[in-house]
């Protein structure tokens, strides 16, 4: 996303809105990836639970993150993902990485990166992997805006 | 010469050497020659494991004191005096998903293949209070549970089960009193008489507060909602154990086997005290008070905590509370295998985990236990899942042997040291969370919050720098294995809808409009809302037209967010 100074600034520190959308209360996930996140050196702001995905957007675009991080246990990964992928569109945000973690079966994964989400972090996933992803991703979105 | 005598607490043989001296000679000889394995020599709580215990490390252990008989005070060895011998623990599988229908025909599967009573799994707009046609409730509807918005959902999901026979459990909290009065409402209209219905509703509101955040109300109003169970209960269904205190989700939540026993008996602790201070008779209420653990991976520490817990709470009941009544002593509890430890790499590997984790259960004596299918980190389980789930019970039962003779670990040394290390650790957390004002208090300071988050972020990096290691996840990795996955119709948003508004459409509206205003006044005035609960279920008023009522009346909370 490029920021309101216009242009996108490359060396500034990564930001990172980690989200729960919905109703799910489970919250050990979304907070220890936003510690690693956060001890990894990126500026994190994590939601809080009981998240709509309009909510979940606004602060994206206040808080001017370039990753939005998605935390869904519940099952209702497709719902949110698409919600929260066509607000980020409507908001013409589209340009920030949308990932996420959860109980997420493979068998969703295809509709997910249509949806253009990006790598869905399942229980076991190691968190400097989740880092390693946050960074590489960014840097990579950052690097074309600037062609 | 004088004659050999035993040392002072005679528990070891005069000839052998001291504890001390095999360490730094023969121990210590054996490691230069081959050094120890880098591994954490410490349970998952952290508590650090030494090499051997011997009668050393239970010297002046008072056999009466600690352990007694089972059946008796303390109960460390079990609440029932002859245990499995007479009645294995009931085989409890939580299930729901989709619509009433498909779960009742769960149900009825599961009672087919021999497990002995129900468990409710409900979907997450029932549990926050919101009916199936409510906005916040979107994408939701029947997915991680069954969907219950009125009596007419519940009539459904208990089809062709008898209240009276069967005992069912439902995991239920904020909106907990409206549920059970639909359950109730629904066994008095099959004639069941409500003094034979039993079954256990979860009702803990406080470790909602703690872990899982599944709360409506603040804090004060929603233990009030949870002790007008207290004092009704006993009254009118006799035989149901209207409060489950649940340490599970405090585990789930990545809190540590200690945290998760400390912080389960100070919530139990804190609903003994304020039922007393509405001046509720302890001996009245305190025998339907059950609990429910977690058992995860660490075998010998999950044992120690289910026999620490019996004797902490018979302690406190007792001697704390003055309780006279046996029964009121005694802590019977419900586990499940820990859904956290499953992965979702080599899920087949999970198979392991459970039947290990479902043995400790048994050996620290569960009364009813859950075990979690394989495929829960992937999604809900298929039904072939969960019957490989519950064969792994019956294997236990019928084949390992384990249940031959009770409490078969007791006078372990090192069982016996960690149960006493466990209970000194949970005693010195009451001191904690007494110093905060108690839980209340402690959930206001956010003590809970830090506690679990940082044991869990603890455990976190101790597997992703490979500290720990995790069989297919850090450790022994291969490719991924597929397996087939529990899908959950859409189509069941469409029947839940349907079902909803038929209700409110046929329903006597001012029988409906009456038990809302006669749940709202009790609610103001702060009399016993369960009458009114009973009332609202019989009129056929929705979960969201009873919870709403509530919100109105006690306001919602929203916790301080903390990283």
């Amino acid at each position: 996303m490029t920021g309101a100074a216009g242009g996108p600034q490359l060396d500034r520190p990564i930001r990172v809105l980690i989200a729960k959308p919905g109703l799910d209360g489970h919250d050990r996930g979304a907070k220890v990836i936003a510690r690693a996140l956060r001890d990894a050196g990126m500026e994190v702001i994590y939601t809080g639970l009981r998240q709509t995905a309009e909510m979940i957007v606004n602060a994206a675009v206040q808080e001017d993150v370039d990753a939005v991080g998605l935390s869904v246990l519940s099952g209702a990964h497709m719902h949110y993902f698409r919600e929260v992928a066509a607000a980020l569109a409507a908001r013409d945000a589209a340009d920030v990485l949308l990932f996420g973690g959860g109980i997420v079966p493979d068998q969703d994964l295809p509709a997910l990166a249509e949806l253009g989400v990006g790598r869905i972090f399942t229980p076991g996933a190691n968190t400097n992997d989740v880092v390693d992803y946050v960074r590489e991703a960014v840097a990579r979105i950052r690097g074309a805006g600037a062609d | 010469m004088p004659a050999r005598v035993p040392r002072a607490g005679g528990a070891y043989n005069a000839g052998m050497k001291p504890k001390g001296a095999w360490l730094s000679d023969d121990y210590e000889a054996a490691t230069a020659r081959m050094p120890e394995r880098d591994a954490p020599f410490e349970t998952l709580s952290g508590i650090p494991v030494a090499p051997l215990y011997t009668a050393e490390d239970v010297r002046g252990f008072d056999e009466g004191a600690q352990l007694g008989y089972p059946g008796a005070f303390p109960f460390t060895r079990g609440v029932q005096a002859s245990m499995y011998r007479s009645k294995l623990w009931t085989m409890r599988m939580f299930a729901g998903f989709g619509t009433a229908e498909q779960t009742n025909e769960r149900f009825h599967k599961l009672l087919d293949a021999g497990q002995t009573g129900l468990s409710t799994a409900f979907d997450l707009p029932t549990l926050m209070g919101y009916d199936s046609d409510h906005g916040m409730a979107l994408g939701e509807v029947g997915k991680c549970g069954v969907a219950v918005a009125s009596l007419a959902d519940m009539e459904v999901l208990f089809e062709g089960i008898d209240p009276e026979k069967i005992t069912t459990s439902m995991t239920i909290n904020s909106p907990a009193n409206a549920i059970w009065a639909m359950y109730l409402a629904m066994a008095e209209r099959k004639g069941a008489d409500l003094a034979k219905v039993g079954g256990t509703l979860q009702n803990d509101i406080l470790k909602e507060f703690i872990a899982q955040k599944e709360y409506i109300f603040p804090p004060a109003p929603s233990v009030e909602l949870v002790i007008d169970t207290f004092e009704w209960g006993p009254q009118v269904a006799p035989r149901f154990n209207f409060v489950s205190v649940s340490g599970y989700h405090i585990r789930e939540a990545g809190s540590t086997a200690v945290q998760e026993l400390a912080f389960t008996l100070a919530d139990g602790i804190h609903y003994v005290r304020k039922a007393l201070e509405r001046g509720l008779d302890v001996d009245e209420f305190a025998p339907r008070i059950s609990f429910f653990f977690n058992v995860h991976n660490d075998f010998f520490e999950e044992i120690a905590k289910f026999r620490a817990a019996r004797r902490i709470w018979a302690r406190q009941m007792r001697d704390v509370f003055g309780a006279k009544d046996p029964r009121s002593w005694m802590l019977r509890t419900h586990a499940q295998t820990a859904g956290v430890s499953l992965t979702s790499r080599q899920p087949l590997v999970n198979v392991a985990r459970v039947a290990i984790q479902a043995l400790a259960g048994v050996l620290g004596g569960t009364n009813s236990l859950h075990t979690d299918a394989f495929d829960e980190a992937l999604a809900l389980p298929t039904e072939e899942s969960a019957t490989l789930a519950l064969r792994t019970q019956q294997v236990i039962a019928h084949e390992s042997g384990v249940t031959n003779t009770i409490d078969p670990l007791a006078g372990s040394y090192f069982l016996e040291n960690l149960t006493d290390e466990m209970e000194r650790r949970t005693l010195a957390y009451f001191e904690s969370i007494d110093a905060l004002g108690g839980v209340e208090g402690a959930i206001e300071a956010g003590f809970f919050a830090r506690e679990i988050g940082d044991a869990s972020w603890r455990q976190q990096r101790d597997i992703d720098e490979r500290r720990r290691l995790v069989v297919g996840v850090n450790a022994f990795e291969q490719e991924a294995q597929e397996v087939p996955i529990q899908l959950v119709d859409p189509a069941v948003v469409a029947v839940q809808r349907e079902r909803l508004a038929k209700v409110r459409r046929e329903r006597d509206a001012s029988a409906a409009a009456a038990a809302l205003a006669e749940l709202r006044r009790r609610a103001k005035e702060g009399v016993n809302t369960m009458p009114a609960f009973m009332q609202a279920a019989h009129a056929y008023c929705t979960l969201g037209e009873q919870m709403d009522v509530l919100r109105e009346v006690y306001g919602v909370y929203e916790e301080p967010v903390l990283i």
